[in-house]
């Protein structure tokens, strides 16, 4: 097993910042929403046991360590959802240019915090303070 | 080829199943963003009538499946990928798969009695 030859690995890639940060972020994101995900099983599961057991939910659902952890996942959705997209449209052959997925990289980033910015934004105007 | 180890085409499942939960959850993930950030209000009552409607109940189910499936696809590699110990990878990898089952039957058992009115 020792001697046979390998694939081409890491090593041979030369890692520029932005492809590393790009990738890495998308797994990053996707694990804070895959606690996001549990996170909003709770909550309904809180909802279907009825108005007492929502209310006693509440205590830690509405801490403000929760509302921070409610723009973190929406913060983590954006970022996810335009790094994905950007994934979507390389699996068709295009945008893997060097420019190309440089100028991507940074235009999901812009995406995902204007994104980022208007649900917020949304969110405290739909109902002041929650 | 021998089909007892390696992907022998499971890879190939892995990443296309992974694709077409991602498109399912473009529309699925804004919708449920635009919701949940444009709702009135988030009491009891005005939850639990919005949850109840039909589209709301139906895309709910949708998307609890398709995201607790992603995330178990997604949660998969970055487990394969950094786990190093076998049993421990093996071990964890069950839990997960283990998890995100019980996780899309309590999100989907939920949305249907609430929608089914148990509550209230």
């Amino acid at each position: 097993m020792r001697d046979r030859p390998l694939s081409p690995h890491m090593g041979i890639y030369r890692m520029t910042r932005y492809s590393l940060i790009s990738s890495f972020a998308n797994r990053i994101t996707g694990a804070v929403l895959s606690g996001g995900l549990l996170a909003f099983i709770y909550w309904l599961t809180c909802l279907a046991r009825g108005a007492h057991a929502y209310a006693r939910a509440q205590e830690v659902l509405g801490s403000d360590v929760a509302r921070l952890g409610y723009a973190a996942v929406i913060a983590a959705f954006s970022y996810h959802l335009m790094a994905g997209v950007r994934h979507l449209i390389w699996d068709t052959g295009r945008g893997m240019e060097k420019a190309q997925s440089q100028r991507s990289a940074w235009l999901v980033i812009a995406a995902a915090l204007v994104l980022t910015m208007v649900a917020l934004f949304w969110a405290l105007r739909a109902r002041e303070g929650v | 080829m021998r089909r007892d180890l390696g992907s022998a085409g499971n890879g190939v499942h892995h990443w296309w199943v992974q694709r077409l939960t991602s498109v399912a959850l473009v529309p699925l993930g804004v919708w449920l963003l635009v919701s949940l950030v444009t709702l009135p209000s988030l009491d009891f009552v005005t939850l639990v009538s919005w949850i109840g409607g039909t589209w709301t109940a139906s895309l709910l189910t949708l998307f609890v499946l398709t995201a607790s499936w992603h995330s178990s696809l997604g949660v998969q590699v970055i487990l394969e990928d950094y786990v190093h110990d076998h049993a421990l990878k093996t071990i964890s990898l069950v839990l997960s798969g283990f998890v995100h089952a019980v996780l899309a039957a309590f999100g989907v058992f939920a949305v249907l009695r609430i929608a089914f009115g148990s509550p209230l």
